[in-house]
């Protein structure tokens, strides 16, 4: 990929961030570094699109530490579980013959798995000898029939945010726009009930959390063309283009999909989330709002009446339990607005948030949900989060999976927030079970266990001491 | 001799392979305060980190240099400088690894000049061991990747006898031990706690069951690695009565620190079953000069009663393995033992050692390989690591999990293979997972006069599975 290409995709008029520099994120420092390249970024981007044969095209490092490793479900096709890697070798590095590998791996998964698709990623080893991968693509698509999608993402191109958005590029640059959706099915067809059609940006289906909204947006008659790209298949993809609104799910990683698809085919797009119960209600009169149909307007106004006193009814036995506790959230790609909004629900108090992803506009709803002197944490090391816990007697890290086991070792409970997680927690629905997770977690009788000292050092200052000297020697 | 088949797909699916990068970065793992930095993308550090958090459910410390599009096209050994000096002031660490990746050895990095560039600008980081090591993902596998590093690591830090005034033996109780990177901490713990029950002192050289046997410490937050061999240790390797040398991978890092210190040395190419265990410990008995402890004869006698108890379940039992090459020749030599067969065996990478692999032929492939294999030739039971749970369910078979990454199962980490102890725990878990296997039931089978309603169909998939596997005893 060029440098101007790269310089586009990080200018992103519709991102708050813009306003602060054009690189989107700082420059990473040597030694000092967390988080994921930009291959990782598209990866996990496009994986969830079940039906596809996901081909990275690299040395093993790529494929090898990351195949199967995501939250995410499918309703069907179970393909995207299969890890796929070009696995180069030296001999492919030095006598240039990855583009064949590559040509022949493509056939070799058209042959066995007969995918939709086959989306290629590029990596830093055949972007450094100067594979033409797009190239290869084109000649694989015109000699197999099936449709092969580049996604030019070496790791040092930049952030993972940055292959966020070549992900979302290349679904809109090849794949969106080239079908159209199918005519409604007879059975779909409800007496009143005007259909209209809409799509998902950035909803990744973590432990099949869609399930939980999916049934509501059935019920409004908001038919979901695609959502990318959880539990989403190619030929959903191929029809995003016709939907009369999109939503934008998780933050604002495939915000240039919104605004792309915004500029091509007129398509309106919001920003929401189905985190906690007042965003999942804004979210649903949000789709009412811009669709602008006075009947689905009504509707969804006795849907969330009716939805959230339902769920208020099985959310009091866990508010009791969890009323006053106190929270830091870490969050990574969750707008951490909607965790505090959804936390705050159950009766309990976010001291400290994370902001380094958020924008400025972020911020300022933080403020508004948090108060004034909320607390905002840009770095977010694993000593600066467990000090927080001190300071502000927490109760509960709800963080990414990579903190879990540093919350653990400092004997601090913990909740797990990012896209390795078990549980769904979107939707109505999905309140409860995160309330149920909270309370597990802070309730556990393990705590006390760990943080009392074996009885036979109770006392015995001087064997006290001595520990302690040891540990910082 | 084995048949060693080579690898003609184009495609890898389902890896097997994890890369020599990340195998580096385990063994400097094996050290006290000690960090490895990858130089590459910074993907590179953030799958390998998930891939290790995983799999130990510990806070893994790991650094990148973060190399970007300007670093990758101008040169990238002032981010090497720039990463070594950021840690080394941080986190006065004992032992920093620069293991470089597919990304900068294509770009053909020149890190011993960086080091050099690191000395000449920070002599006050002069006595912090830098260890770079040369691991490209593109050839090898993790087993290579850690067995070079080893080496690596002996040739830095070990200073020659004649230099340093070592004399082999001037340290009559203390052995050094290699290990390579099939030995658990778990196995790692029973092998130290066999060579001091006689009298012994074991230097374990990478020392994992220190560092990530997943112990709750007192500290709350470690940068760095909070246990594993002490750096200031391996300039004693020189006095040491002898060497014992656990696997093939480590042949090369063996004759360095033979030739380097002339300790005589122990070679085994792995310590599970019976045979294997008789030999290093009548070798402990001939190094200390001491009888066997009367714990080890009984542990022995236990052994070889499991072995008796077990061998009706095991005898003719049929195995689909795949693992690297040490690990490969352990674990088929073991079940040889018991007169289990492997049908299926599979490696990532060829290597001198799959000679003695205990089985007819050795695929090198992946774990598509190994499912086509393990189907063809009727095995009964899988042994690999988590990945091949999809394959075991495909092929209605049970998984026995080794090797890395483990990451859907708790404690793999810590599981003994080894020692006669260990041994034996495999062997009564194997057993344990033939008899779930319901081998010798007779299906059910309903009379055409029978007046039952309540009779349970029994599906066409599973009542053919139950011929086939007839078909074998």
């Amino acid at each position: 990929m060029k440098q101007k290409d790269i310089a586009a995709l990080l200018d992103e008029p519709a991102c708050a961030h813009n306003k602060k520099s054009k690189s989107g994120c700082a420059k990473p420092k040597p030694g000092a570094t967390a988080g994921g390249c930009a291959f990782d970024g598209a990866q996990i981007a496009l994986l969830p699109i079940a039906d596809v044969a996901h081909i990275v095209h690299g040395s093993i490092a790529c494929a090898g530490s990351s195949w199967d490793n995501r939250g995410t479900r499918s309703s069907g096709s179970r393909l995207f579980r299969i890890g796929m890697t070009t696995d180069l070798t030296e001999q492919d590095v030095i006598m240039g013959r990855g583009e064949k590998r590559l040509f022949h791996a493509i056939k070799q998964a058209v042959d066995n798995y007969q995918p939709s698709a086959v989306f290629v990623y590029n990596t830093c080893v055949p972007a450094l000898i100067g594979d033409d991968v797009e190239a290869v693509c084109r000649a694989a698509e015109a000699k197999w029939g099936t449709p092969v999608v580049p996604v030019d993402a070496a790791g040092f191109y930049g952030t993972k945010n940055l292959g966020n958005r070549i992900a979302g590029e290349s679904m809109v640059k090849h794949v969106c726009g080239s079908r159209e959706p199918d005519p409604l099915p007879e059975v779909a067809v409800r007496e009143g009930i005007k259909v209209h059609d809409i799509s998902l940006i950035g909803e990744y289906n973590i432990a099949g959390e869609l399930w939980h909204v999916l049934p509501l947006l059935d019920e409004l008659g908001l038919r979901v063309l695609c959502t990318l790209s959880g539990d989403a298949r190619f030929h959903e993809v191929q029809t995003m283009h016709r939907s009369s609104v999109n939503m934008m799910v998780c933050s604002k990683a495939m915000i240039n999909v919104a605004r792309k698809l915004q500029e091509a085919f007129g398509t309106p797009w919001f920003e929401g989330s189905f985190y906690g119960v007042r965003d999942v209600s804004q979210a649903l009169r949000d789709f009412a709002r811009v669709i602008d149909d006075e009947d689905l307007s009504q509707r969804t106004e006795a849907l969330i009446t009716r939805e959230e006193a339902r769920i208020d009814q099985l959310l009091e036995p866990w508010r009791e339990k969890l009323r006053g506790r106190k929270v830091l959230l870490y969050t990574g790609g969750v707008k951490s607005w909607s965790v505090i909004a959804a936390l705050q629900d159950l009766g309990m108090q976010v001291v400290a948030t994370g902001t380094k992803k958020s924008t400025e506009e972020d911020k300022a709803r933080i403020k508004e949900l948090m108060g004034e002197d909320a607390v905002m944490l840009e770095e977010g090391n694993p000593r600066a989060l467990i000090n927080i816990v001190h300071e502000k007697n927490v109760d509960v890290l709800i963080a990414g999976g990579r903190n879990m086991y540093t919350a653990l070792k400092a004997r601090i409970p913990f909740l797990d927030i990012n896209q390795e997680r078990e549980f769904g927690y979107a939707g109505y629905q999905g309140m409860v079970e995160l309330a149920r997770q909270l309370v597990l977690t802070i309730e556990s009788p393990v705590w006390p266990q760990v943080r009392t000292p074996a009885p036979w050092t109770v006392g015995a200052s001087a064997a006290e001491s001595t520990t302690d000297q040891e540990v910082v020697a | 001799m084995t048949e060693i088949i080579k690898r003609k797909k184009a495609l890898s699916v389902s890896p097997l392979k994890a890369s020599q990068t990340i195998g580096a970065a385990l063994a400097f793992l094996g050290f006290r305060r000690a960090i490895p930095m990858l130089h590459g993308s910074q993907g590179c550090t953030a799958f390998g980190k998930v891939f290790f958090v995983r799999h130990f459910r510990e806070p893994i410390p790991l650094q990148t240099t973060a190399m970007d599009q300007v670093t990758t096209v101008m040169g990238s050994e002032e981010s090497v400088v720039e990463g070594l000096k950021t840690i080394a002031e941080k986190n006065q660490p004992m032992l920093l690894g620069v293991p470089t990746t597919g990304l900068s050895e294509t770009q053909g990095s020149d890190v011993r000049m960086a080091l050099k560039m690191f000395r000449d600008k920070y002599p006050q980081f002069d006595t912090i061991p830098v260890v770079p090591v040369s691991t490209p993902d593109y050839a090898g596998c993790l087993e290579s990747g850690f067995a070079k590093a080893v080496d690596a690591i002996i040739k830095t830090t070990v200073p020659a006898a004649k230099e340093a005034n070592t004399t082999p033996g001037r340290r009559h109780r203390q052995v050094n031990v290699l290990v390579n990177a099939s030995l658990t901490p778990g196995d790692l713990e029973e092998l130290k706690e066999i060579i001091e029950s006689f009298g012994l002192r074991a230097v374990v050289i990478p020392d994992l069951s220190d560092s990530l046997d997943g112990h709750l410490g007192e500290d709350e937050f470690s940068p760095l690695t909070i246990g594993g061999t002490e750096v200031s240790e391996m300039s004693t390797l020189g006095d040491a009565k002898a060497t014992l040398v656990i696997g093939k991978s480590l042949e090369k890092a063996a004759d360095t620190l033979q030739q380097l210190t002339g300790v005589p040395d122990y070679r085994f190419d792995h310590l599970m079953g019976l045979q294997a265990m008789d030999r290093f410990v009548d070798s402990l008995h001939r190094i200390s000069e001491e009888p066997v402890p009367a714990k080890l004869e009984r542990q022995r006698a236990q052994l070889q009663d499991a072995m008796l108890d077990s061998h009706f379940m095991l005898g003719m039992a049929r195995f689909a393995l795949a693992a690297d090459p040490d690990h490969l020749v352990a674990l088929s030599q073991m079940l040889e033992g018991v007169g289990a067969e492997t049908v299926a065996a599979v490696a990532p990478v060829n290597s001198p050692a799959l000679q003695q692999v205990s089985s007819e032929k050795v695929k090198i492939g992946d774990l598509e390989d190994l499912e086509k294999l393990a189907r063809e030739n009727g095995a009964e039971i899988l042994i690999t690591n988590s990945h091949g749970s999809e394959s075991a369910e495909r092929l209605g078979i049970p998984l026995l999990r080794a090797g890395f990454p483990q990451y859907d199962f708790l404690g793999g980490y810590q599981k003994t293979w080894i020692g006669y102890r260990g041994s034996r725990q495999t062997l009564f878990d194997l057993a344990n997972l033939m008899l779930t296997l319901e081998k010798g039931e007779i299906s059910p089978y309903r009379s055409i006069y029978a007046q039952k309603t309540d009779f349970r169909e029994v599906t066409d998939e599973h009542s053919s599975t139950a011929t086939t596997r007839g078909l074998h005893h």
